[in-house]
């Protein structure tokens, strides 16, 4: 085996513990969710508190369980670079429909959206 | 057998962290349709008539768990320990399993409910985004089932390790797509 191919494999995989951790994370932020989903005083707040505790829940499975945290930097990027055009896709289209729906006053009926 | 780039890298993860990547645009899309789409139904049954989050919940907590199982899976592999990799194994798989079922459940209870792909645009988006998860999470269980029944035989040792964490990869790859669509589709209405 080449030291280069050694050095590859030498990457740490987190510890049984870390991935208990991390699992019992996740239960806690998906009770939050639907917890959050069902209390009216949140609702003002419901977007973006369910939007923190996804991605929360994203970057955990993806840092830890896909091992990027500590695996080759070029992954990272290999996953990240369509990740952030597909986000930029969908800010993008929503911008450009429901954008212009406001602009034009709120918008009309269902129809006028097509 | 080599199989590594000039990088250093393995060959067949980079090209599975590729294929992740372009799986981040598919479903991009898929979930683009479905906000742009969101509130233009002219007919129902609309999202809050219809949708069961407590159902739903359980479906992600199982996914959420099937995750953990594939850790502990590779874990085991990794560590030599063949006994608890096939546990773990058919256990995600199991999981995987639960999930479809479930999936199964709910696309049937919203058929006799009158939602169907054509119904309206919520149908139609809804079926096409949680549908390509289902077949995802399919190829997922089979992929799994494959590598027990290959451990199974004697057929996956410690030297097979980086072909569990591959699987691992696609498999917390459907997962992360999950949490999005819960949030997305059934907890943001």
């Amino acid at each position: 085996m080449s030291a280069e191919r050694e050095a590859t494999e030498r990457h740490a995989h987190p510890t049984v513990g870390v991935y208990l951790r991390v699992a019992a994370a996740l239960v806690i932020l998906t009770v939050l969710e639907v917890g959050v989903f069902y209390v009216p005083a949140f609702h003002a707040v419901l977007v973006p508190v369910l939007l923190v505790l996804s991605a929360a829940k994203f970057t955990l499975v993806v840092m830890f369980y896909m091992h990027l945290k500590d695996d080759n930097k070029f992954f990272t990027f290999l996953f990240g670079g369509p990740l952030v055009i597909a986000i930029g896709v969908m800010v993008a289209l929503l911008f450009l429909f429901f954008g212009a729906l406001t602009l034009r006053g709120g918008g009309g009926g269902p129809a006028g959206a097509g | 057998m080599s199989a590594h780039t000039s990088m250093g890298l393995d060959n067949r993860k980079m090209a599975f962290w590729a294929f992740i990547g372009s799986e981040c645009l598919l479903f991009g899309s898929l979930i683009s349709t479905y906000l742009v789409y969101k509130g233009k139904s002219v007919v129902g049954p609309y999202p809050p008539e219809i949708l069961n989050i407590p159902f739903t919940s359980i479906s992600t907590f199982d996914l959420l768990m099937s995750s953990l199982m594939m850790v502990l899976a590779l874990a085991a592999v990794q560590r030599g320990d063949l006994k608890w990799g096939k546990i773990w194994l058919f256990s995600t798989a199991l999981l995987g399993l639960v999930f479809l079922g479930g999936q199964v459940i709910e696309f049937t209870e919203f058929v006799h409910k009158g939602l169907t792909i054509g119904t309206n645009l919520f149908g139609c988006t809804f079926f096409v985004l949680t549908g390509t998860h289902g077949a995802h999470v399919t190829v997922g269980v089979l992929w799994l089932l494959t590598l027990w029944i290959r451990a199974l035989q004697g057929k996956l040792g410690r030297a097979n390790a980086m072909t569990v964490e591959i699987t691992g990869l696609y498999w917390h790859f459907v997962d992360v797509v999950w949490i999005v669509i819960f949030t997305v589709v059934y907890l943001i209405q």
